[in-house]
């Protein structure tokens, strides 16, 4: 036992195969190419099937990560997937947008002497195999109980309600506002990170299952959350996520060539920009970038830009390296493909032409101070350390609020000061009777799998509501 | 799904009407508010105001004017067809309501936009001077429908051939000369809006003007349709597209128009070809 065990910490964790650096920031075809069904197996090898995993300690949705593992090892991935959607309705995607590092994986005993399992590579390769290969088994639908479930927004949050109520035997509608299906996993991740015939499966699936999809349908605008009521609805899930972008309010940011996140990465992903003009919707497309922030939603558009025809991507950010919150495979991507991280800095006002295009922009040096709320270390500017960046792009992404579009029309359900979604941590109960909510509305933008644990616990409350009442 | 169930040319196939299927919609739109089309899967999302709406019917009408690939490519549908995506009713209703003498002033295919918000205002009790311009006779669109829906009616041309020849804004200048005018509503062109907005300015008169700056979704998710108004950003789609005339920066929003401008002629070359 203690001889195997060695030799499972000495059987080095498997290297994902990926596009050469120079190669794909040319192109928008996803990064990593999969593990082959030997690679995982070996990897999956590795795990030492421990007795109290640490790793799903780590999970939000407490994922049978050594379940699923020795499946792999086993050979049995079809196994392994059916084991994975057990907790994770959508194991492809989580395998590949999960912050492992400091999720399944941080906690993972391997890592704390040398490397932890690639539990999101195996996750996201035994997910990808049982769609592949179209040979897991769709989940048994109950017997239909009659009731009707509205579930207002296709993000990962209502994409997992609607698969756990359609299964529990409901009429499952879900309302998306976009012509598309998908939330932030279409619209936002870009396909090179996420392709967007994974997020189409997925929603196949439901469909197969039964589940209703209206697009097209904005609640609050198109119809009201009491008008579904009226037209037979029995229960109402908000999964809207927390689209509104943030601006800096700073001088010229109104030139054109300042975008936000948003609308530059919806160009591209959505309405597949970088495809122009085979598709009709342009983007911008500059010469040297500069992206404000440094989450994923940063990476995305930095790595965007530059595979959008860039000579030069640089990320501005006001803190420190260490700070810097975007998954730890994206900044290493981000580096590889040729971004340059400009940290302490902060842009002070936007520099434009006679035709009101940017040309540039000012930036603070910032230094470390005293600790704030968060713990941080905090930055401060360093007087007199202006300076000027040329650049003809800016992308904006220091973070997104609620859109209050949906709760303005719903006056009766609670929000707090941030105008999110005040929920029953433990069941998603809004104050309106009959509504629930989950996901980045009640949060604020947090994390693909954090939503999907919100939406599956709102789904138990709900079906509990359904069967057994308020 | 969203079937055109009527077409018409105007202004000598120019302009455009389309009604379209689209029953929840058509429920609740209100005069004021806009949709967003796309035509096809391949296509942009387009901001068009209802020019009508039928709710009994379920329809909505649409009237635009073809400047580009989109716009070519909507004209181009025929009755029967659908449109891949119409999405809303969006942005705030005109707030309606007796203010007593209304001066309605529309250009262009503005003039659709500001049909029902006129018949609105007449409806509401208000008396009604509409004044509409366009670059010659055969370009006006909908005189009958304003004629009914107004009190009196001036018709500009820039070339004279119908009506009075000139501005909309002499027509203007003449009546608050004469008049106390509670309200001018303008909506057209942007040199339109900003030359009515200067000369009610002066006189004191309050003026709504409808903004179009280029949008994506028209939900407040992206911020591209950001417009200054009185030295604060909104975002046309959700705290508009109506704003107080006096406090517009015209100027910015003429220059953000121009965003895409080459990539639009790139667009437009290939779908020539294609046709
Ligand atoms: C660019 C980007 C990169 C990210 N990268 C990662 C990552 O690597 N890993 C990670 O874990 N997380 C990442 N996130 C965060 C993660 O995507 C979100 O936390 C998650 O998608 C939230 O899910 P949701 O279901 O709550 O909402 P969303 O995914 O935001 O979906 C909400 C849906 O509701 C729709 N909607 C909104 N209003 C209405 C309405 N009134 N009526 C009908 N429909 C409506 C929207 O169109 C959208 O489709 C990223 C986010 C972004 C923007
Ligand atoms: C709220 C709103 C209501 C509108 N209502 C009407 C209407 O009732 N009738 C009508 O004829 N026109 C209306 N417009 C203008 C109409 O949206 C544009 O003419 C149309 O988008 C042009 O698209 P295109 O591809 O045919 O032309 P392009 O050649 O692509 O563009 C021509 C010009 O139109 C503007 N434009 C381009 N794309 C957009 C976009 N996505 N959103 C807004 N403007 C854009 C730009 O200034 C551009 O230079 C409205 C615009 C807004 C914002
Ligand atoms: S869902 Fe995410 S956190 Fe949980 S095991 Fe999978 S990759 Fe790790
Ligand atoms: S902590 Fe690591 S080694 Fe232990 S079960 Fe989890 S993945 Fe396997
Ligand atoms: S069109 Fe995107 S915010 Fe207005
Ligand atoms: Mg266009």
């Amino acid at each position: 036992m203690v001889e195997k065990k060695a030799k499972k910490e000495q059987t080095p964790r498997s290297k994902m195969p990926e596009q050469a650096p120079e190669v794909r920031n040319k192109n928008f075809l996803e990064v990593p190419l999969g593990l082959t069904p030997e690679m995982a197996m070996t990897e999956a090898s590795r795990c030492l099937q421990c007795k109290k995993p640490a790793c799903v300690e780590g999970c939000p949705v407490s994922v049978d990560i050594p379940g699923f593992i020795a499946r792999i090892a086993d050979g049995d991935f079809n196994g392994a997937a059916v084991k994975l959607w057990e907790r994770n309705a959508l194991p492809a995607v989580c395998g590949r947008v999960c912050p492992q590092e400091i999720q399944c994986e941080g906690l993972c005993i391997l890592g704390k002497k040398g490397d932890s399992v690639a539990i999101g590579y195996l996750e996201r390769f035994a997910a990808d195999f049982a769609r592949e290969n179209g040979t897991a088994e769709l989940p048994k639908v109950a017997e239909k109980t009659g009731k009707k479930v509205a579930v207002i927004g296709s993000g990962p949050s209502g994409l997992t309600v609607a698969g756990d109520l359609i299964v529990k035997g409901h009429d499952v509608t879900i309302f998306e506002a976009f012509h598309q299906t998908g939330g932030v996993l279409v619209y936002g991740i870009p396909e090179f990170r996420l392709p967007k015939s994974i997020v189409a499966s997925e929603v196949a699936t439901l469909e197969k299952l039964g589940v209703n999809i209206e697009t097209n349908s904005v609640v609050g605008a198109t119809v009201t959350i009491d008008e579904l009521f009226e037209e037979g609805y029995d229960a109402v899930y908000v999964g809207v996520g927390a689209g509104l972008p943030r601006f800096m309010n700073l001088p010229g940011e109104n030139f054109i060539g300042v975008f936000s996140a948003n609308e530059y990465l919806t160009r591209t992903n959505l309405m597949k920009a970088y495809r122009f003009p085979e598709y009709d919707t342009p983007v911008a497309r500059g010469k040297n970038v500069v992206v404000l922030g440094a989450g994923n939603v940063a990476m995305d558009a930095a790595r965007t830009a530059m595979r959008l025809g860039a000579e030069s991507v640089k990320v501005v950010y006001r803190r420190s390296r260490a700070e810097m919150p975007a998954r730890a495979e994206e900044l290493h991507h981000a580096e590889e493909e040729g971004i340059e991280f400009i940290l302490l800095t902060n842009p002070t006002r936007f520099f434009g032409d006679e035709n009101g295009r940017l040309t540039g922009m000012e930036c603070l040096k910032m230094e470390l101070g005293e600790p704030d709320a968060s713990g941080r270390r905090r930055p401060v500017a360093v007087a007199g350390s202006e300076y000027t960046i040329e650049c003809d792009l800016v992308v904006v992404s220091v973070g997104a609020q609620p859109n209050p579009l949906l709760t303005n029309a719903t006056p009766d359900i609670t929000l707090n000061r941030w105008g999110n979604i005040e929920a029953d941590p433990a069941t998603g109960k809004t104050t309106k009777k009959g509504v629930w909510a989950g996901g980045d509305i009640v949060t604020g933008m947090a994390t693909v799998i954090l939503a999907m644990g919100a939406g599956r616990e709102a789904a138990d409350s709900i079906h509990d509501y359904l069967t057994l009442g308020w | 799904m969203f079937e055109i169930v009527n077409r018409e040319e105007m202004a000598q196939g120019t302009i455009v009407l389309n009604e379209i299927d689209a029953p929840r919609i058509a429920r609740k739109a209100k005069p004021g508010q806009f949709v967003i089309l796309q035509a096809n899967e391949k296509g942009e999302r387009i901001p068009l105001t209802m020019a009508d709406v039928d709710p009994e019917k379920g329809t909505i009408t649409i009237i635009y004017m073809i400047v580009g690939k989109s716009t070519k490519v909507f004209g181009s549908m025929q009755v029967g067809e659908n449109y891949y995506a119409v999405i809303g009713p969006l942005g705030k209703a005109t707030h309606i309501e007796k203010r007593g003498k209304v001066v309605c002033v529309g250009g262009g295919t503005g003039i659709a936009v500001l049909h029902p918000i006129t018949r609105a205002l007449k409806e509401a009790g208000n008396e009604v001077t509409t004044i509409l311009g366009s670059r010659n006779k055969d370009l006006l669109i909908l005189e009958d429908k304003m004629t009914s829906a107004s009190h009196h009616l001036h018709i500009c041309t820039d070339d004279g051939s119908r009506g009075h020849h000139g501005f909309v804004t002499d027509v203007l200048k003449d009546i608050l000369a004469k008049e106390k005018i509670d309200l001018v509503v303008a909506i057209g062109p942007v040199p339109m809006m900003k030359f009515v907005s200067m000369i009610t300015k002066e006189k004191g008169v309050e003026t709504l003007v409808s903004l179009n700056p280029i949008m994506v979704d028209g939900t407040g998710m992206c911020g591209g349709c950001r417009v200054s108004v009185g030295g604060t950003t909104k975002f046309a789609c959700v705290d508009g597209p109506e704003f107080d005339g006096h406090a517009v920066d015209y100027d910015e929003l003429s220059k953000r128009l121009t965003a895409y401008q080459a990539d639009e002629k790139i667009s437009l070359e290939e779908c020539k070809q294609n046709i």
